[in-house]
């Protein structure tokens, strides 16, 4: 039989309902490719095959998804599964609930089987942050997958998830996405419940999907998306098909293509496949239109100061009171919260702890964290102003294609700058996804290029359409990894 | 505002309550430093334009205020590093 991990959700779905395969069959390919294979990439912290096994031999084919298995981002809760963010302070912690993302796609037939491995908290973008191991890129093992859904990225890349489940809060659905060429949906805020997300910072935070191509974005979209009486911040802006619209032609739609997101700094490579895309667009009967959003070189700042304003926020509840890790032989309460604290958060989350408690702190909140709020809405205004001019905005997804592992790991402003393209689109609240444009030649590697492309907030049916009138007329997305052994 | 400078790391970790060695000290002064450098391009921005807002996100109607289940004190206690009794079990720390 051919290689089942080869294939989409839509091309499995057929097959699952012609009787061609079975869900567990499906189940054991995925199961094969992730013992040959993940040794080296470690996309995976954690896998319960028999539980899905058990699903998939009662999978109901004629739900939207029945039957097809989904790898989901350590950061998740799936009940009874671990849930460690990545973290050794949640080493040993099992989720004793089902996010809502993962009640609804149980609904639509969907099967969790497994976590996949992170930066610690979703805090950044290479996967090195990982308190287990560092994810690889299936494309050149030297290199990281991006992050912070580092596992997820490199899952589905290999073939060894048909699709998973990430979270972008900063662009760690959409980076990591295009440096292992795969496609990456970050919907716009409130349009898929955060509700059993484990939180990083509550007002970008979102979960989206990694698959393959753009059908099966919009069909896992379709399944997750919609209000939750459990997140205050879900919208009850309608839920669309989206794959009964994908097919609309493109034709005499405007495009915009961002200024300040092609200055210096961009590999050539990048540049190259960027204006090859553009090129496409219009062959496709798009118009082109040069747009401007002033305020980009902000937007890293921004981010920084109000992701980790809300991140020193919402690690406080890791105290070692309730779950994860407790520090043994404390002298006194501060000793038992700062010893606990100190032996369960990595480098990272502690330097972001220490930054964002820094701006929220008295005679310094007004000059930080209340301009840098300020600043977000100008942010916000300049895709208002874009949008009145344009139907959807094309970038890279990232300056750079996948670098080296322990490359940036020393200077965290240069691995911020990483996701200089992909931040505002959180800060804005905005919808925006990474499809596969290109390569760039490393040596005897060959490393994928993203091509991003920005809807209005709940636009997320145009943004669909156009990126999959860019795919359906290139051969990107059908390039996989050779993967060695 | 000189950029970065006001910045005392060890004062602001023991407000997060972490305890950080002397180099991991060291480091963050120097790499949050950089960061908040980095980070003043916020004061040059004209924000004349900009009105406060109270909240960064437009929020939804909330739900009905109603009486609902949760997890129960079974499930809300798996998770425990130590529980007894419904209870979750902390060092003593009052003298």
């Amino acid at each position: 039989m051919s290689d089942l991990t080869a294939f989409g959700v839509a091309a499995l779905r057929e097959k699952l309902r012609a009787g061609e395969v079975s869900a567990p069959e499906i189940l054991h390919a995925i199961e094969a490719k992730i013992e040959k294979f993940d040794p080296e990439i470690g996309a995976y912290l954690s896998r319960d095959f028999s539980a899905a096994l058990k699903e998939a031999e009662k999978a109901d084919l004629a739900l939207p998804l029945g039957g097809i298995p989904v790898a989901i981002k350590d950061l998740i809760s799936v009940a009874g599964q671990p849930c460690t963010a990545g973290s050794k302070i949640l080493r040993g912690y099992r989720a004793p609930y089902d996010a809502t993302v993962i009640a609804r796609l149980r609904a639509a037939g969907a099967i969790p089987f497994g976590k996949t491995n992170l930066d610690e908290f979703a805090m950044g973008s290479s996967g090195e942050n990982s308190s287990v191991r560092p994810t690889r890129n299936p494309w050149s093992p030297e290199r990281v997958p991006g992050g912070s859904s580092s596992g997820s990225a490199a899952a589905v890349a290999s073939g060894m998830a048909i699709a998973a489940l990430g979270s972008d809060t900063g662009g760690s659905i959409r980076q990591p996405a295009a440096m292992c060429g795969v496609v990456g949906l970050k919907p716009s805020y409130g349009r898929v419940s955060r509700y059993g997300l484990i939180a990083f910072s509550s007002s970008l935070d979102q979960v989206g999907p990694l698959t393959r191509s753009v059908r099966d974005a919009a069909l896992f979209l379709g399944a997750i998306a919609g209000p939750d009486p459990r997140d205050s911040t879900s919208s009850k802006n309608p839920v669309a098909d989206y794959a009964a619209d994908l097919g609309r032609e493109i034709k005499g739609m405007r495009l915009g293509l961002v200024k300040e997101y092609l200055a210096d700094g961009i590999d050539p490579a990048v540049r190259t496949s960027v204006s090859n895309a553009v090129t496409q667009f219009r062959s496709l009967g798009a118009e082109i239109v040069e747009v401007s959003l002033p305020h980009t070189k902000e937007a890293i700042s921004v981010y920084y100061l109000l992701a980790t304003a809300e991140a020193s926020a919402n690690l406080a509840r890791f105290d070692g009171v309730r779950y994860g890790w407790r520090a043994e032989k404390a002298t006194d309460v501060t000793d038992f919260y700062e010893r606990t604290r100190s032996e369960g958060f990595g480098a990272e989350v502690k330097r972001r702890i220490i930054l964002g408690t820094y701006v929220l702190s008295a005679g310094y909140y007004e000059a930080y964290y209340r301009r840098a709020q300020k600043v977000r809405q100008l942010i916000a205004r300049d895709f208002t102003q874009a949008f009145a001019q344009v139907d959807a905005l094309i970038s890279p997804t990232t300056p750079t294609p996948a670098f080296k592992l322990g490359e940036r790991i020393a200077d965290p402003l240069q691995m911020y700058l990483a996701d200089v393209f992909t931040i505002a689109a959180n800060l804005a609240g905005i919808c925006a996804i990474s499809v596969p444009c290109g390569f760039a030649v490393e040596g005897e590697s060959e490393l994928p290029i993203g091509l991003q492309i920005i809807a209005p907030a709940f636009a997320e049916a145009r943004l669909l359409q156009v990126a999959n009138a860019y795919e359906q007329s290139t051969e990107w997305h059908k390039k996989r990894p050779r993967l060695s052994r | 505002m000189s950029a970065g400078s006001e910045l005392d790391v060890a004062y602001v970790a023991r407000l997060a309550r972490l305890r950080l060695s002397a180099e991991e000290t060291e480091l963050f002064q120097k790499q949050l430093g950089d960061i908040l450098r980095y980070a003043q391009q916020v004061q040059q921005v004209d924000l004349s334009s900009v009105e406060e807002k109270v909240e960064a996100i437009e929020f939804a109607e909330l739900r009905e205020d109603k009486s609902a289940t949760g997890l129960g004190a079974e499930a809300a206690l798996a998770n425990a590093p130590r529980q007894s009794r419904n209870l979750f079990i902390v060092p003593k720390v009052m003298e």
